[in-house]
């Protein structure tokens, strides 16, 4: 069994499944064309919403990027100027740096937790459940502006992490004012939700068989080599489904940096992830060409770390053999 | 949690338990899990507390539990904020929320069914570009959809926010209910068929029924993607009187970014998280084995 992913080079499901028996019996098909139909007629929803909502708009999104636009003029048409001019922009480069720390810092420390708290719970049985139930709750609530106000109240001067921070002799008085400091909030709120990577971490474990370690430890393989040579080799494919679904999502993280930081993306532009420095132009100062060429940007970012994810599989990623 | 263990759930078949490991280290064990526990809940637990203190204390005492409890945080919500009351919020969201779950399982299970029952030209291109919207940044869509939602004159209504769970947009949940769907007998529509139901017969008395477990941790997740839902409504509803309660929840601070009734916002960021943790104890089974069969079958 093959990570959901694997499934855009396969074909889809139930394509390999033997024609129907109906057929097999009676030699009648059912019509091709009203096949053909009737898919159309149950699709039609998904098409409308991808040529209107999804194809249409990243064409769009693609024109605007060239262009001057406020909403009200005429887009007109400037070349590269927006990416030259995005490309000069201190601010910019400042997203990017926030955006590339919070990726590259949150997500292995987020993935690292999800799978060691996974290897935990597979250990035992009793209470796995309440844990990785009470575990997970995080991920459903994580999104939310009541967390993002809990998170800030935490990290101001004179809280909890502050005050035990301060115990230690380490006085930075509150994370959220503090701009060396303040994305580690953000990264810990992403870490806080290490449950939903956990839970599937935790399914996976579960499908390695058990005479593997069995096997293994007769052969006086220690905690280590197993974990080495059986579990990451078994896991693997649900390792890079979580590698590549967080980095992307990461990569887009707004509302929390919105919320933690007041809405000011501040202080001194330190929380300014990607996203809020795109709705900043696009939504405040009405730059939507400037904003377009920006998601672009985005968009090519996420496309190179996918294609890299995919292209690193074929050396780290082992599925079954005869698999589905 | 009772219902979810009376009927099936998506991942009855990873849920075969494992030979005990030894019991030692067993108290280790449960020592490790309860200081996890622990920090993961701290946040939750602290929430309830500080709703129950004076605004001045919010953020300074350390007391998880207030040695005075008060009430004033949540009285003061009656009163609402800036006139409107905190009741609209909730009305709002519950509207939002509502709407986005039924065009959803409308939408993405006749979706998935074609996906998953109709063999009809061009699915794997259209099952390719689907898996492949899932990886897609929201945001390259944003600029253009709010222009077009604004030519339309849809601006600060809830359209815009709802359009898209009804063209079934949300291809997360497709994939979920194309899985789901794909593990059913096929005996059983072929007998239909042979007793002549078409298509449409065959999705609604049939297949439905039977992806009930799938129906739900899509509905669910639905809502909760809906009343969390911050970045949309933000960029879409311009009038306070329409604001869900996310919004509503960010009218607690000036324009200078300070919350003038601390308090307030805190006893209100406790009701809004509620319906979030109410639907997660009640559902947590299907939730949990939802979130895990997204990443186990292929």
């Amino acid at each position: 069994m093959g990570p959901a992913v694997t499934l855009v080079k396969d074909s889809p499901p139930a394509a390999r499944k033997p024609r129907s028996a109906v057929s097999a019996t009676t030699g009648r098909r059912p019509g091709r064309r009203r096949e053909n139909l009737a898919g159309y007629l149950f699709m039609s929803p998904w098409i409308a919403g991808f040529l209107l909502l999804t194809a249409g708009p990243m064409a769009a999104s693609l024109y605007f990027a060239f262009t001057d636009y406020n909403l009200f003029n005429t887009p007109k048409w400037v070349g590269f100027d927006n990416f030259t001019k995005m490309f000069h922009d201190p601010r910019w480069q400042k997203s990017v740096e926030v955006t590339a720390k919070y990726v590259v810092i949150g997500t292995p420390l987020k993935l690292l937790l999800a799978l060691g708290v996974a290897m935990l719970l597979a250990q035992s049985r009793r209470g796995q459940a309440f844990y990785r139930a009470a575990f997970y709750a995080p991920s459903l609530i994580g999104a939310s502006v009541s967390v993002g106000f809990v998170w800030r109240s935490l990290f101001s001067d004179g809280a909890i992490v502050d005050r035990t921070q301060s115990v230690f002799g380490w006085h930075v008085g509150g994370w959220v004012g503090n701009a060396d400091w303040v994305l580690y909030c953000l990264v810990a709120l992403t870490v806080w939700q290490f449950g939903a990577p956990m839970v599937i971490f935790l399914a996976g474990l579960k499908q390695v068989p058990r005479e593997l370690y069995e096997a293994a430890e007769m052969d006086g393989a220690g905690p280590l080599r197993r974990f080495w040579n059986i579990t990451l080799p078994m896991i693997s494919p649900v390792l890079f489904f979580n590698v590549l679904l967080e980095t992307i999502h990461s990569f887009q993280i707004f509302g929390s940096a919105y919320v933690v930081s007041n809405g000011t993306c501040g202080p001194a532009d330190a929380t300014l992830v990607y996203t809020c420095y795109l709705y900043e132009q696009g939504f405040k100062n009405a730059q939507m060409g400037f904003a377009a060429a920006m998601a672009w940007m985005l968009l090519l970012a996420v496309a190179l770390v996918t294609a890299v994810l995919f292209w690193s599989q074929k050396k780290w990623v082992h599925y079954e053999e005869g698999a589905r | 949690m009772s219902a979810a263990t009376t009927e099936p759930t998506l991942a009855t078949r990873a849920e075969q338990p494992l030979p005990s490991r030894r019991r030692t280290g067993s108290l280790g064990w449960h020592l490790g899990a309860l200081l996890i526990l622990a920090v993961i809940l701290y946040p939750v637990v602290w929430v309830i507390g500080a709703s129950f203190k004076p605004s001045k204390d919010i953020i300074n005492s350390l007391q998880l539990v207030p040695s005075h409890p008060i009430l004033s945080n949540f009285k003061g919500l009656a009163d609402g904020i800036a006139d409107i009351s905190i009741w609209t919020f909730f009305q709002n969201s519950l509207f939002y929320a509502v709407g986005a779950v039924v065009g959803v399982l409308i939408s993405c299970s006749l979706t998935a069914y074609a996906f998953a029952r109709i063999r009809f030209a061009g699915r794997n291109l259209l099952f390719s570009l689907m898996i492949g919207t899932l990886l897609l940044p929201y945001h390259v869509l944003l600029i253009p959809q709010y222009v077009m939602f604004q030519k339309l004159g849809w601006i600060n209504t809830y359209t815009p926010l709802l359009i898209g769970k009804y063209l079934a947009t949300e291809a997360f949940f497709v994939f979920l209910m194309v899985q789901f769907m794909r593990n059913l007998p096929r005996e059983l529509d072929e007998a239909a068929r042979l007793d002549g139901c078409g298509h449409f017969r065959i999705y609604w008395s049939i297949v439905l029924p039977l992806c009930r477990p799938a129906l739900i941790t899509s509905a669910i997740f639905t809502f909760i993607n809906a009343w969390n839902d911050f970045m949309g409504p933000l960029i879409y509803l311009n009038e306070p009187g329409k604001y869900t309660v996310s919004l509503g929840l960010m009218m607690f601070r000036d324009s200078d970014g300070v919350a003038a009734n601390y308090g307030g916002m805190i006893a209100m960021s406790l009701v809004a998280l509620l319906p979030v943790l109410l639907f997660f104890l009640a559902f947590q089974r299907y939730l949990i084995d939802g979130m895990a069969t997204s990443g186990l079958k292929g």
